[in-house]
This record gives C-alpha cells, sequence and structure tokens, in this order.
C-alpha cells in the first residue's frame, strides 16, 4: 500500500480519525491504535464512516488496544480487520510510508 | 528492514511510548532491524533513570535500556528538548553547573541531526505521540 496512516486518539476527543479518513487515498490503510480503536466499536458515531472507507482503503484496529478497552472481537465494526503489534510491524513495512495523525 | 522510530511523548503520560516500545519489540522479533530511536519533545522524560514506578507497574525506562542493551539500540535525547525537563549527562550536567546527572543506561543525547539522519538511512521512520 502507497501508504499507512495510523490514528491513536479517540474520534471522541479529537478530529484526527474524521481528517485522516477524508484525506486517505484509495489503497492506502488506516491503523486504529490506542484510544483511537474506541471508533470502531459497532454502532459508534464512526462505525459508518469506517465501513465506508473499508470499500477503498484497507482499515485495522489494533487487538491488544481493543482488548485494554473491553471491547471484544465481536463488537468491532466488520469491515475494520484486527492485528496485533506483529501485523502492525507487517503493514509499516509493507506499505511505502507511515503518516501518524498526531 | 530498517525502522526509525520516534517517540513523542513522556512515559505514563497517555500510551505512546508504550506503543513504542511494543511495535520495537514486535519489529526486532521479525528480524528487521531499528536504526534508532529518537526521543523527542516530553518523550525525553523516558530516559531519566531517576523514574521509579510501583514495583507492580511496567518501568518504561528500564523497558527502553534493557531492549536497547539485548539489541544494541541508538536511544537518542534531543538535546534542546531535554535540556528544558532536566534531563542531562555527565558532560552536560558539568557543562550547566548542575550538581549530577540522570540519564539512564542505553541513552544517548544528541541533536536533531540524529532524527534527519535516521529519517534517511531507515526504510521507514513510525512515530508515536500525543
Amino acid at each position: 500500500m502507497p501508504t499507512l496512516h495510523t490514528v491513536n486518539k479517540s474520534p471522541f476527543e479529537r478530529n484526527s480519525l474524521a481528517t485522516c479518513l477524508e484525506r486517505a487515498a484509495g489503497g492506502d490503510g488506516v491503523l486504529l491504535c490506542e484510544d483511537a480503536v474506541i471508533g470502531a466499536r459497532k454502532g459508534s458515531a464512526f462505525a459508518k464512516a469506517l465501513a465506508e472507507k473499508a470499500a477503498t482503503c484497507a482499515i485495522y484496529a489494533l487487538a491488544p488496544d481493543l482488548a485494554a478497552r473491553g471491547i471484544k472481537g465481536e463488537d468491532v465494526v466488520e469491515a475494520v480487520k484486527t492485528v496485533d503489534y506483529s501485523g502492525f510491524v507487517d503493514l509499516a513495512a509493507d506499505a511505502d510510508r507511515v503518516c501518524a495523525w498526531l | 528492514m530498517r525502522f526509525a522510530i520516534v517517540v513523542n511523548e513522556g512515559p505514563y503520560t497517555h500510551q505512546a511510548s508504550d506503543s513504542a516500545w511494543q511495535f520495537a519489540k514486535a519489529a526486532l522479533a521479525k528480524g528487521h532491524e531499528i536504526f534508532r530511536v529518537f526521543f523527542y519533545h516530553d518523550g525525553v522524560n523516558n530516559a531519566t533513570r531517576y523514574t521509579v514506578p510501583p514495583q507492580d507497574d511496567r518501568n518504561l525506562q528500564k523497558l527502553w535500556s534493557e531492549l536497547a542493551a539485548e539489541h544494541e539500540l541508538d536511544l537518542v535525547v534531543c538535546i534542546a528538548a531535554a535540556q528544558r525537563r532536566g534531563i542531562l549527562d555527565a558532560d552536560e550536567a558539568k557543562r550547566q553547573g548542575k550538581d549530577g546527572d540522570n540519564i539512564a543506561p542505553g541513552f544517548r543525547i544528541s541533536g536533531l541531526g540524529q532524527l534527519i539522519e535516521a529519517g534517511i538511512q531507515a526504510d521507514r521512520l513510525v512515530t508515536f505521540g500525543d
């Protein structure tokens, strides 16, 4: 993928996820980690935006950060894939560059 | 593949230092190289050896120092950010007329040029911060 975007803040705290989803190009990847994983919960205000973006971008959420926040796999928006840190490393290696939306 | 990592947030603030450490550990476990870890802004606070968290909590400074010792990592602390926050090595303590230093094992103080070099030399630069 051209760019792996990482978002680490809750979308209810900052607008970095919304801005990232607006800007990420087709074929890019978006990884939600730390508090950003809250947005990937089924029924969240961002579930629809993530599911729509998944048509053109691969959307991931970091599994250990979901678990740390009590979000089970079955509670994650279906279009969002979960990865562990090893998967995060693979995504970063596969992408041409990594862009952190801090 | 050769990674470089930037840490812009102190320990125990949110999660950036933890995430960066986990990423570094996972990358090393997969056989990747970590060219450098650059600690910038409040991230320099990861580099004080006077950190004394409760015994049942993770000690992030120690975790970084141990990972550096095990894999010969280059942990670089930004000098301007470090001086503002009281992170000093022996030379800087002497130069600034301070009565002691606090830099943790495995860390070294240097300049922003080290971040630029890491960006050039590494295949991927991955940033963790606030």
